[in-house]
């Protein structure tokens, strides 16, 4: 059973810079956390922090239970997967995965058996005596997952580690590596400023924004109920449809567009509706029509963006949406399409603070 | 009709006019290297190899009184590889070590050390000769393998490549290795020193040539025939000579140089795909 418990964890720089601004977080024994956020907001820090590879200005980490603030990464008994890898070049595969066992003085047989069973997991078994450099991404992305798998942590820290892969092999990694971590059953934490990644491998995730954890809990919580515009507009691809208005009592005003359905908001402030581009539906008789712009044809569906008529614009001069539509419906270019909007699904947020108010 | 490529001429007579400006006095110290004492005397430098080739070289290097009073030309030309090879090493171990420290202990006084190391750089050694043979003598270390190299070690150029190199490697190494459980001895040696395997080589390979033509300090630090390094027995061997009633021999100062020039030359050949590498590649 290996937890990881933060409790008001704080990084400042010498130079002032606020990394990371109190976090609070308890991450059960087998959990597969996600960091999302965009970049510079202090996620890699906060998990550099759990690694021991950045000091703690206050507050407590602790690992099953044991607090770490003052122990050295080696001790910590967490494994981490870096971004460019991180192999070292003038060693074979076989030297990369038993390098930190051998400093820990594991006798050579088992560390030959422990890395050769890590390999054949992760189908590398043939390059054991490959360096590096003769290895694709995809390989050796392998090899520093291997590296990590056969210290058997308690904890694996991932820093956007398929970030340099290209398009197809990041899927198929990430598929292997949501199944590899199911499998050995070891807790998780896992960086990455790609929301779908964070979407599809987390167990819970962590939006977090300027040093703070803006929401935390399951995928699909996050989706469908953000509890601020900023995950609201981070989850979900493509992003949320933001349109700013104000309530009057009765009905939802944006510029011309009034929506009746609405009831106990906030009046007198300025207030933003979101709507996801699949809640918005092509109808007939909509109240809503937008002009089409461009359509994006993607298979199975088709993205059209263009501009929603007579909504009050934010910045610029049109609010733009984007709708999903099924792949039969292609619109020309600058006509305009009749929308209806599923209200009960709309998301509406306080422009000032960013909170949600229904 | 053939065309003539006037470039091609053209850069050839420059390169060809080059190797031989650059060659000829070595060529013509050779040739006469191989002639007898008599001729030298009488016809002045020679052009052409003559007949005395192995009776000089075997003179020089293996029959006592053959070129210096009582020293042989292979005691020498052991003191000068002695002086070469531990110059060399003795650079490259301070230097990593002090740039190993300088790049990886955030000590400090790491900056102002570094420049102060980087300053000695433009300090020749004339300018502490004094002061370094004072020590030494201070401590009985003349006339010694050990006087002769240690004042001479510490080197602010190896610091700095190295430095340098050490720099442009990856902080996530540092960072793999210490989850790894690595010390910083053990991230030293198994990480870093065979990373920089083609830079100390160049290093190995200049600061070699440097050490075996090292002149000034072999001068004044050493005053027994059997210490003498090759450099300080050219320089002495025309004195012997011109002392000596006899006919000067230069043919045997003429094979003394050569023997001087061969190691650093063959070091250079052999081993400059490694230099080369060294200075243009780095491997990460």
């Amino acid at each position: 059973m290996a937890g990881v418990e933060l409790t008001g964890v704080r990084k400042v720089y010498p130079n002032g810079a606020e990394a990371v601004r109190g976090v609070d977080m308890k991450i059960e024994h087998g959990e597969f956390i996600v960091f999302v956020g965009p970049s510079g907001c202090g996620k890699s820090t906060l998990l550099r922090m759990v690694a021991g590879l950045e000091g703690i200005t206050d507050g407590e980490i602790s690992i099953d239970g044991r607090v770490i603030n003052d122990v050295s990464p080696a001790d910590r008994d967490v494994a981490m997967v870096f971004q460019n890898y991180a192999l070292y070049p003038h060693m074979t595969v076989r030297g990369n995965m038993s390098y930190g066992l051998k400093n820990r003085g594991i006798g050579k047989a088992e560390i030959n058996s422990k890395v050769e069973e890590a390999a054949k997991m992760l189908r590398i078994a043939d390059f054991l005596d490959r360096r590096p450099q003769q290895l694709s991404g995809g390989q050796r992305q392998r090899v520093a997952m291997g590296r990590a798998i056969v210290r058997e942590p308690k904890v694996f820290l991932f820093d956007e580690p398929l970030s340099n892969l290209d398009a197809k092999l990041r899927v198929q990694m990430r598929i292997e590596i949501k199944r590899l971590q199911r499998r050995m059953d070891v807790t998780s934490i896992y960086v990455t400023h790609d929301q779908t990644e964070a979407m599809t491998l987390a167990d819970r995730l962590a939006v977090i924004n300027d040093g703070r954890i803006e929401q935390m809990g399951a995928p699909l919580e996050l989706y469908n109920n953000p509890s601020t515009l900023f995950v609201a507009s981070f989850i979900g691809s493509p992003q949320i449809n933001l349109v700013p208005a104000r309530f009057d009592g009765k009905k939802l005003i944006s510029g011309d567009l009034a929506l009746s359905g609405f009831k106990d908001l906030p009046e007198d402030v300025d207030l933003v509706l979101g709507m996801r581009p699949d809640d918005l539906i092509q109808s007939d008789n909509g109240k809503l029509s937008m002009r089409v712009d461009l359509v994006e044809q993607h298979g199975a569906d088709n993205l059209i963006y263009g501009a929603l008529l007579g909504a009050e614009a934010d910045e610029g001069d049109e609010t733009e949406i984007c709708i999903k539509v099924d792949q039969q419906v292609l619109p020309a270019i600058e006509s305009t399409l009749k929308l209806d909007v599923d209200l009960s699904r709309a998301l509406v947020f306080r422009k000032d603070s960013g909170q949600r108010v229904l | 009709m053939n065309t003539i490529n006037w470039r091609l001429i053209y850069t050839h007579t420059v390169l060809i006019i080059g190797v031989i400006f650059m060659s000829l006095p070595v060529w013509v110290a050779f040739a006469t290297s191989t002639h007898d004492a008599e001729t030298i005397l009488r016809n002045g430098l020679q052009f052409w190899p003559g007949t005395h080739f192995f009776e000089t070289y075997r003179e020089v290097l293996f029959v006592e009184g053959g070129v210096m009073k009582s020293v042989l030309g292979t005691t020498m030309l052991k003191n000068s590889l002695i002086l070469g090879i531990g110059f060399a090493v003795g650079k490259v171990i301070i230097s990593m070590l002090a740039a190993y420290a300088i790049v990886y202990f955030r000590f400090r006084l790491a900056a102002p050390l570094f420049w102060i190391i980087f300053m000695t750089l433009l300090l020749p050694l004339e300018v502490r000769i004094i002061p370094s043979y004072e020590v030494m003598a201070g401590l009985n270390l003349l006339d010694t393998h050990t006087g002769l190299i240690v004042p001479l070690i510490a080197s602010a150029t190896g610091t700095f490549f190295f430095r340098q190199f050490f720099m442009s490697v990856p902080d996530e190494l540092l960072e793999a290795a210490r989850l790894d459980g690595a010390t910083p001895w053990r991230f030293f040696v198994d990480i870093l020193i065979p990373l920089s395997k083609t830079m100390i080589a160049a290093i190995l390979i200049i600061m070699f040539v440097v050490g075996w033509n090292q002149y000034l300090w072999p001068l004044i630090m050493t005053t027994k025939e059997e210490n003498y390094t090759l450099v300080i027995g050219i320089k002495q061997i025309y004195q012997v000579l011109a002392e000596g009633g006899e006919l000067p021999q230069y043919q045997k100062a003429f094979a003394l140089t050569i023997l001087a020039t061969l190691p650093p030359v063959l070091v250079v050949l052999v081993f400059q795909n490694w230099f080369v590498k060294g200075l243009v590649e780095s491997e990460k």
